[in-house]
């Protein structure tokens, strides 16, 4: 038996090549997709988190460059449009990707550049789960991770309409669709993530989630004292709060880094689909069960009276009959 | 379209359909739904792993090369690269650079021999670095003794030699990097910058 990996803690390490036993297996899932009836998990672990801190980024984009590298994905070579946002969009090649706005601050005057690390927040309550009808497509873990298991994907693409953040996005290749699974690979043997260890600035850290509010908290005191008053944590509750949080300057703007949601939650249709919708579809379901039991025991066979018969059988002879002489004449 | 279906038949298979979705609600299904967890198992286990130093800037990040296979006969195939968090420059961090020198390293068009563009030519061909330096020291030499400019206008002693530019790598230490520029100031070169910049 191998080492047990160490619980991860940051993202600063190197890894080890030495076989670990994985920190991540069945007995940590706690929902899975389209499996009502999963046992509790029995592998309790901290949660986890990547705090982004977007005073701090300079926009230099290794994160999308270590993330590329770590997932082995090869996104396109893409075209300048202006902005140095490049690929325009997340794909199914890029679980990553900063996304570059400038707004004037009308406060100041200054024009602000405002660079947001765009991917996957792993929702403590993630919508892309619930409306996943494929069973183990889409789990969660104990620590928080939200992860595709690209082999019982059925590619439906449901999850990109239960997500509030519009992150999944279906491979036109492989019909299955990916997005950062917050390297449930590195975690699962003490690792950080490849694009915290990588991030030059430290604007993205790896940590526990308690280390990481902390150290938002710290953060956001900072950029209070220096002059951005509405500087703060964006954890949103609509979801449950989130692993993967930002520190904004502007937290009471969230739209203006690249249109974050100010409130997002998962969609009503996603939550009515289903919630009340199954179990209206389940009780219609069973009605129609039960009615038909009971129309075969109390249902009777259709009767003929000994009128209808003979008046029937007077049309046949006479229909008959009719035939014949036809048949006669030709 | 015409299916030949008889009354019997069509209520046979309704109450087929609905049986099956009833065993698959009373949790039936659940055999699809086996070994839940699919995290990808760690990609670097057991690899190689080599430290050595970005080869961009000369910022000089640490690095951690790890590569699958027996590099001392030649059979070694890099597999990942990642910053060296025990390295006091970069600890563990690099640039989007260096965090794809995987595919810098791996590139088809890499360059891992000198070459030459011979005059008149339009393709490079390898030469050795024998040749190469010897001919390197010929024309700078032959170049030097032609364009150096000893004095300007003003008669001011100047030795300038303008005609010749040098590229250095970067990724040097401080001795290299210091001895480097000694030589190259020495026989009077102006143009002279490193890859870092380029």
């Amino acid at each position: 038996m191998s080492t047990p990996a160490p619980a991860p803690t940051t993202a600063v390490s190197n890894p080890s090549v030495d076989p670990l036993t994985p920190n991540l297996s069945d007995a940590a899932i706690m929902r899975a997709s389209a499996t009502p009836n999963l046992p509790e998990p029995t592998q309790q672990m901290e949660k986890v988190a990547k705090l982004i801190d977007i005073s701090k980024c300079i926009g230099c984009k290794a994160c999308q460059s270590a993330c590329a590298e770590w997932n082995e994905t090869s996104p396109e070579i893409g075209i300048c449009d202006g902005t140095y946002t490049n690929p325009p969009d997340l794909s199914s090649e890029m679980y990553t990707l900063m996304k570059f706005s400038e707004w004037e601050n009308p406060d100041s005057g200054n024009l602000e550049w405002l660079i947001r690390k765009d991917g996957c927040m792993h929702c403590e309550d993630p919508g892309c789960l619930k409306a996943c009808p494929a069973p183990g497509a889409i789990v969660q873990y104990t620590n928080g991770i939200v992860d595709f298991v690209s082999d019982k994907c059925i590619g439906c693409g449901y999850c990109i309409s239960g997500c509030p953040f519009d992150i999944p996005r279906m491979s036109p290749t492989r019909n299955v669709v990916s997005k950062c699974t917050l390297c449930s690979d590195r975690v699962a043997v003490g690792q950080g993530p490849a694009c915290a260890k990588a991030c030059p600035t430290q604007a993205i850290v790896f940590g526990t989630k308690d280390d990481m509010m902390a150290h938002a908290e710290t953060r956001v005191d900072d950029l209070k004292s220096r002059g951005y008053d509405r500087a703060g944590i964006y954890d949103p509750q609509g979801v449950g709060g989130t692993h993967v949080f930002y520190v904004l300057q502007h937290a009471d703007k969230p739209e203006l880094y690249s249109d974050l949601p100010a409130d997002p939650k998962i969609s009503e249709v996603v939550e009515g689909w289903k919630g009340p919708a199954k179990a209206v579809g389940l009780a219609a379901i069973g009605l129609a069960a039960v009615g038909t039991v009971l129309h075969s025991i109390f249902g009777k066979p259709n009767t003929v009276s000994a009128e209808d018969q003979s008046e029937a059988e007077e049309l046949v002879d006479a229909e008959l009959g009719a035939e014949g002489q036809q048949r006669e004449e030709v | 379209m015409n299916i030949d279906l008889s009354r019997r038949s069509f209520i046979k298979l309704a109450g087929a359909g609905v049986v099956a979705s009833s065993l698959g609600s009373l949790g039936f299904g659940e055999a699809e739904a086996q070994e839940l967890a699919h995290i990808k198992p760690f990609r670097l286990t057991t690899l190689t792993e080599t430290r050595n130093t970005c080869p961009y800037c000369s910022v000089a990040c640490g690095i951690i090369m790890y590569s699958e296979g027996d590099a001392r006969n030649g059979q070694a195939e890099l597999i990942h690269i990642e910053g060296d968090v025990d390295h006091p420059t970069n600890r563990g961090t690099l640039c989007p650079k260096g965090a794809a020198l995987k595919d810098f390293v791996r590139s088809e068009s890499r360059l891992t021999e000198p070459k030459i563009r011979r005059p008149g030519s339009d393709a490079f061909e390898p030469i050795s670095w024998d040749e190469a330096l010897d001919r390197i020291a010929r024309a700078l030499k032959d170049d030097r003794d032609e364009n150096l400019v000893q004095f300007n206008e003003d008669g001011v002693p100047v030795n300038r030699l303008t005609t010749t530019g040098v590229l250095a790598a970067s990724a040097t230490t401080n001795e290299t990097a210091w001895a480097t520029f000694k030589v190259i100031k020495a026989m009077g070169i102006a143009g002279f910058d490193n890859q870092a910049r380029v």
